[in-house]
């Protein structure tokens, strides 16, 4: 027999109760995706969602500044896939030696797919079409050429190519509101998935030390910087994220004189960082507590100092820990960017539900919100991904599996 | 004293409500002494000095105000926003708009956050009073009310003839309380089919399970815009609440409210006499040849000072016009028949037409 039937027989008709429950299940699935697929091909109307797709993208941002983002994009691409190209070509205990395992072919093949068909489908203009697929192109040069010469790259440079990372994010941040002789762009024109995009990594990044510091703070054996610690994590968990959105736009004008209250995005991207700090301390903190105390006393006794100890023996065992309760942590500050659309902010929700109030548009609400809830999946499965790269990169049985190969 | 004031006013800003005053105070002793002339509204001079007016919209409603697929707002709430830059500025584009929700419009508008406030939002006395959100209402630039459409096939015309009938309603709402209290004063018995939402609601109405279904008209008739067959429908003449939709501005500043409140009788005034985008050139040649015109002269500033009065530039109503053009033709692009919405004037047609748009004259 065919080891496919086979294996197909022992997984799914190993008895007629397993029968039976696989077919109805195949049933159901079938009749689910044959639904939704006659809906999306036959009833819905996509006009709306190829009319704004720009709006979409970028919201309000002018049109004739547009040439930044995409040169921020081009960049993106072309770290992304040099990044993509190293790792392959250094193998590591946790990693396939090969230069193009099959996952990474399949990936690189289903990109360039979409790439070539989403845009046509969308009908977006020549121009843009070729661009995207430039740019599918790079990726593939970048990831390539890193693949093919990388190896060639000394230590150190090896080494600092990683702080590639924060450069672009300053570089990125310098394209989009302008400045270093650019023409400014507002905030205010910031809009769609690159607010979404934005607001999200700047909570990302700036939450992480926070919340590690906080919950230092409050393990810490000074009593003033515990309380301080424990209040502040406790009123933010104690407070509907909504709530404080609005105190940071409505009452921050208030309180502080004019001039001095940063513009209502920044605030709504600072109240998104203080909000999941708070609850990234206790994440952190709980990878702390899985620390046993031995760790500590061990390597005090071994002479490091209180910092040394913290960053060299504690902090990286707890963070592995933490990990996945962080990821799941970011994975839903990326969804609560949403309620930036309650305020008032035009990010994906807030663009969508504009788009649904345009006249031209009006019912077309399902084409809009499935769209909203691909591309949120998509952000959301690319952080999954890369966590649980990052846990099997720190798991202690592949570490120790790279330590003991040369 | 004097001179403390004013210092005052010079170095808070004019946007903190607790400032206000101080601004005022100052504000008036300098006008004192240059004799009442040229009075400046301390928020028209923040605007002036920004270079561009921050206006208040919704920015999710059908026809009042939403982003283009070019990323322009659009809209009649929109439209009044960029009146009244183009009567500040010459240039309607001087505008920043923000979005914002029903629950924090007023904070919006009293912390300085938004200079104006066009966001379909009814005026009512606790609105209005100083007690209450002490806002300072424009002309309304748009009558709106709980209206109730049928099928066009149903030959139903007038709210008795829903005798006996099934009425699609939202559960919960003022518009069931709305519904309920107008059908007792006419005695009209009638069937209530009432529904969580707004969707069950006007698919159980296209489903033909009620015969009418009851909303704002505004509403009514953007749903109908989406539905597959829209001219198949129409609303009833009846209008069974009032929402008087109108631009505001704080209290504060009434010299403000003035310019809000003049730019939106401009509107008003230009359809009465006539004057559209198209012919706002024409009309302008034609009130400076003729002296004999003096009413045409003065609304269009060729002699008069009444924007010198307000703060704005002499030829104010001259610039709004060319902007945006005048109450019925912003009606008719974004609610009325060019728009997909097709709602009829109705009440808000000019009072020489049986309406309530009424502008007091300009002298």
């Amino acid at each position: 027999m065919n080891p496919l039937l086979r294996r197909l027989r022992s997984d799914l008709f190993a008895t007629p109760a397993d029968g039976a429950l696989s077919l109805g299940l195949i049933a159901l699935i079938t009749a689910v995706a044959v639904g939704l697929l006659q809906w999306a091909t036959q009833r819905a109307q996509w006009a709306v969602i190829q009319a704004n797709s720009t709006l979409f993208a970028v919201g309000r941002y002018p049109g004739d500044q547009q040439w930044r983002l995409w040169l921020l994009t081009a960049l993106l691409t072309a770290v992304t896939g040099v990044t993509w190209g190293l790792l392959r070509c250094h193998p590591r205990a946790d990693r396939d030696g090969t230069l193009w395992p099959r996952n990474d072919r399949l990936v690189l093949g289903l990109l360039v797919v979409v790439v070539l068909w989403l845009p046509g489908a969308l009908q977006l203009t020549p121009a843009l079409q070729i661009r995207w697929s430039l740019l599918a192109a790079l990726l593939a040069a970048s990831r390539w050429l890193a693949g093919r010469f990388g190896s060639k790259l000394s230590r150190p440079m090896l080494r600092l190519f990683p702080l590639v990372w924060p450069l672009i994010y300053l570089i990125g941040m310098v394209l989009i509101s302008g400045g270093l002789g650019l023409m400014p762009v507002s905030p205010s024109q910031w809009g769609g998935l690159l607010l979404t995009l934005l607001t999200a990594s700047f909570a990302i990044l700036l939450c992480f030390p926070m919340g590690v510091l906080l919950a230092l703070g409050r393990r810490s054996d000074l009593p003033l910087l515990r309380w301080i610690s424990v209040i502040y994590i406790e009123f933010i968990r104690g407070a509907p994220l909504i709530t404080l959105l609005f105190l940071g736009q409505n009452i921050l004008g208030f309180l502080l004189p004019g001039g001095f209250a940063p513009d209502r995005i920044w605030r709504a991207a600072w109240v998104l960082t203080f909000f999941a700090a708070a609850y990234l301390a206790e994440a952190v903190r709980s990878g702390l507590a899985s620390v046993p105390k031995g760790q500590m006393e061990a390597a005090r006794s071994l002479g490091l100092s209180y910092p040394q100890t913290l960053v060299r023996v504690v902090l990286p065992q707890a963070l592995r820990v933490a990990l996945p309760a962080m990821v799941g942590q970011f994975i839903s500050l990326l969804q609560d960017t949403t309620l930036l659309s309650l305020i008032g902010l035009l990010e994906l929700l807030g663009v969508a539900r504009t788009v649904m109030a345009n006249p031209a548009f009006l019912g077309h609400s399902a084409e809009v919100y499935l769209t909203l809830a691909l591309l949120f999946w998509s952000c959301c499965a690319a952080l999954g991904l890369g966590s649980r790269a990052l846990e099997k990169r720190l798991d202690p049985q592949t570490l120790s599996r790279s330590s003991s190969q040369p | 004293m004097r001179r403390r004031l004013k210092l005052l006013g010079m170095s808070f800003r004019p946007t903190r409500a607790w400032a206000l005053p101080l601004v005022l105070a100052g504000l008036l002793a300098g006008c004192a002494q240059d004799g009442g002339s040229g009075v400046q509204s301390a928020k028209l001079s923040m605007v002036q000095g920004r270079g561009k007016l921050v206006c208040g919209v919704d920015g999710k409603l059908p026809g009042f105000s939403f982003v283009g697929p070019d990323g322009r707002y659009t809209g009649l709430d929109v439209d009044v926003c960029q009146a009244m830059a183009a009567a500040i500025f010459g240039d309607a584009s001087k505008v920043e708009f923000r979005d914002l929700n029903s629950s924090e419009r007023f904070a919006a508008l009293a912390s300085g956050e938004v200079d104006l406030l066009s966001r379909n939002t009814t005026m009512t006395l606790s609105r209005d009073a100083p007690g209450g959100n002490a806002l300072s209402f424009a002309p309304t630039t748009f009558y709106d009310g709980q209206g109730m459409m049928v099928p066009v096939a149903s030959g139903i015309t007038t709210l008795k003839a829903l005798a006996g009938k099934p009425i699609c309603v939202e559960s919960g709402t003022t518009t069931e309380l709305n519904l309920a209290d107008r059908m007792r004063e006419i005695g009209v018995a009638y069937t209530p089919l009432k529904f969580q939402t707004g969707d069950q609601t006007y698919a159980a109405y296209l489903g033909g399970r009620c015969i009418a279904v009851t909303s704002d008209r505004s509403q009514l008739a953007a749903k109908r815009s989406s539905f597959p067959n829209p001219e198949a429908h129409t609303l009833l003449k009846d209008v069974m609440s009032k929402e008087p939709l109108t631009p505001a501005t704080t209290n504060a500043d009434p010299a403000w409210a003035d310019a809000v409140r003049w730019t939106v009788n401009a509107l008003i005034q230009a359809e009465e006499l006539g004057i559209t985008k198209a012919n706002i050139t024409s009309k302008v040649a034609q009130a400076k040849a003729n002296p004999n015109q003096p009413d045409l002269r003065r609304f269009l500033g060729v002699e008069g000072d009444f924007g010198k009065q307000l703060g704005l530039p002499a030829d104010f109503v001259v610039k709004i016009i060319s902007a945006v053009g005048n109450y019925g033709e912003i009606f008719d692009r974004n609610v009325g028949p060019a728009s997909k919405l097709k709602l009829d004037r109705g009440v808000n047609n000019q009072w020489t037409k049986g309406g309530l748009m009424y502008s007091p004259p300009f002298r």
